[in-house]
């Protein structure tokens, strides 16, 4: 912005509009009637600071207006990150969606010790039915397994070579509707590993278990990525306020000179960081919108020919709400943590 | 208000570029400090506001030690001294009004106090309706007042001035002399580096020479 003080360069100002550090007073007249109170001093400073605030959040808006180029440049990068990241968070909420009206049943083979017999099992399955997580049981006995087994494998002549029925009891449980979370899962078992009679425990998972479990997984690996996206939006920003910074280090370094704090100095530069965050996100919000009402269609009409009721979810108010929350913090971060590191560095006290 | 005690410089490059340098300056009182070039007397001045820090010896500005400054205190420090520089050091993308406000900005003043305070030292400097201009399109004399009117607009209790009539005709020179006599007539304490012999001679002030970075008379 601050072009070659020291070079005494006698170009005219730079072609942008006149940027005041303050609101100029010629337009507002100057009231010389105005009484102070006591205590009144410290209610005009704190005016003057809001009031400064203001001014320079528009100022640095100013600036991005001013190098549209490049400011565009940066934003659209930002987006992209920003809208990777949000697709991906659709994906896995409507995936999530997909999966939530779903009711596959898992089932629970306990498959007992071969000396428990008949009557004995009879009864653990009748126990067994007892518990509130379990909807229904089934027994599959010696016999039964033996005229299955015939029935579906190839080895009829070879099994009734033997003496006696290898095959085990096996007792199925039908988990309850409310069971069916991985975690209940998980205690049924364990509960049904602790009878004597039973053997083995083998849980066969539904489809939509197993759905949601690798949905799980992708969402792990969403957040693992997101966590990266964000890392990027902050290094894209803290590089360009470091461009900023040099370009605006004569400038920083005459404010120092009198008197400006770094705070004073910092303020500038971390309003540009909220803004780039700020217009990334409104940048990425828009891109996200449109792909969603391109697939919108489509993807629900093809959900129609499946009798499916999919209807694609796209960011709620709250979420929109957080998600501009979210960029517009990184960028202040962003740009925060390269002047915590460069304004030492580029202005040796 | 200013007191020097055994003050040393050194530049790893320059070597020993201030060498036990002992004086003190009163409330209110305005002195010269002269000297051939690259004696010392900008470096001098630079130890005042802390943009330097001496080697050895003491400062005290104020009753507060210079030394012991930490750096979230040096703006604080720095805003009872009004600098002027030797090479302005002015915004050039920003007008004559917000380059003299700069100091009040940063300060915390409401506009109106600011539109007064910037005004009257335009005023002060003879710039008064030069506000809208940029530094760029002043002549060096207009630029040296510029950073007058913008060292002085905050009332700092001291005044350090490099040189401030470097680009001044004679006429204009004498006229910043009144003016830093005015201030010093209100009480602000003065230390004027230059080597316009013939201005310190014709004004009767305390003379502080620096040679090869010693004091060699006061
Ligand atoms: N940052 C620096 N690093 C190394 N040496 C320096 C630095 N600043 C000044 N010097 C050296 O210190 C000496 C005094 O410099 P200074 O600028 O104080 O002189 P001066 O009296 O102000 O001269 P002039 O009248 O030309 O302005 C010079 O020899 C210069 O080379
Ligand atoms: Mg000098």
């Amino acid at each position: 912005m601050l072009k070659a003080i020291q070079g005494g360069s006698k170009k005219s100002p730079r072609g942008g509009r006149a940027r005041p550090v303050y609101p100029s007073p010629s337009s507002r007249p100057i009231d010389n009637t105005q009484t102070r109170k006591a205590g009144g001093r410290w209610r005009d400073k704190f005016n003057a600071y809001l009031e400064l605030n203001r001014h320079e959040l528009f100022v640095s808006l100013e600036r991005l207006v001013d190098t549209p180029f490049s400011s565009l440049m940066t934003i659209g990068v930002l987006a992209a990150a920003l809208t990777l990241a949000i697709s991906f968070y659709l994906v896995v909420a409507n995936l999530n969606q997909l999966t939530l009206g779903l009711q596959s049943t898992s089932q629970i083979s306990l498959f007992l010790r071969d000396e428990v017999q008949d009557g004995h099992a009879r009864k653990l399955a009748e126990k067994i039915q007892l518990n509130p997580d379990v909807q229904q049981t089934g027994m599959i006995s010696k016999a039964q397994g033996m005229q299955d087994f015939l029935a579906y494998s190839g080895f009829a002549e070879a099994i009734q070579a033997l003496e006696s029925n290898p095959l085990p009891i096996v007792i199925q449980v039908q988990p309850a509707s409310s069971a069916t979370e991985p975690r209940q899962l998980e205690k049924l078992l364990a509960e049904f590993r602790q009878y004597v009679e039973v053997d083995r425990v083998i849980l066969d998972m539904g489809w939509a278990q197993r759905l949601r479990a690798l949905i799980e997984l992708f969402e792990q690996a969403v957040m693992v990525l997101s966590i990266f996206l964000a890392a990027g939006v902050l290094l894209i920003i803290a590089s360009t306020i470091r461009q900023e910074l040099h370009k605006r280090r004569d400038e920083i370094i005459i404010c120092k000179l009198i008197g400006a704090t770094d705070g004073f100095i910092r303020r500038p530069f971390i309003f540009t960081g909220f803004w780039l965050g700020f217009f990334s996100a409104i940048m990425a919000w828009f891109v996200v919108a449109v792909m969603v009402l391109a697939l919108k269609n489509p993807i629900e009409n093809l959900s129609g020919q499946y009798d499916g009721n999919f209807h694609v979810l796209f960011l709620s108010y709250p979420e929109t709400f957080i998600f501009f929350i979210v960029a517009s913090t990184l960028g202040v971060t962003g740009s925060w943590m390269i002047l915590q590191i460069q304004l030492r560095q580029l202005i040796p006290e | 208000m200013l007191k020097f005690e055994h003050v040393s410089k050194r530049y790893p490059e320059a070597g020993e570029v201030l060498r036990n340098i002992n004086f003190s300056l009163d409330h209110g009182e305005m002195a010269f400090l002269t000297g051939h070039s690259g004696a010392g007397k900008s470096t001098l001045l630079r130890l005042i506001a802390v943009i330097e820090r001496c080697s050895r010896g003491h400062i005290w500005l104020d009753g507060a030690s210079v030394n012991d400054a930490k750096t979230g205190q040096i703006p604080v420090l720095r805003r009872k001294i009004g600098l002027i520089f030797q090479d302005y050091k002015l915004l050039h993308d920003r007008t004559v009004f917000d380059n003299v406000a700069l100091p009040l900005v940063i300060a915390g003043y409401g506009h109106q106090e600011i539109g007064r305070r910037v005004r009257a030292a335009l005023d002060k400097v003879g710039l008064l309706g030069k506000e809208n201009k940029y530094p760029v399109t002043l002549s060096g004399g207009e630029q040296q007042r510029v950073g007058i009117a913008r060292a002085v607009v905050n009332k700092p209790p001291m005044i350090l001035a490099d040189e401030p009539t470097g680009n001044l005709d004679p006429e204009l020179s004498s006229e910043i002399m009144k003016l830093f006599e005015q201030f010093q007539q209100v009480g602000v304490t003065i230390l004027i580096a230059t080597h316009d012999i013939s201005l310190i001679s014709k004004m009767n002030y305390r003379v502080l020479k620096l040679a090869q970075g010693e004091l060699t008379s006061d």
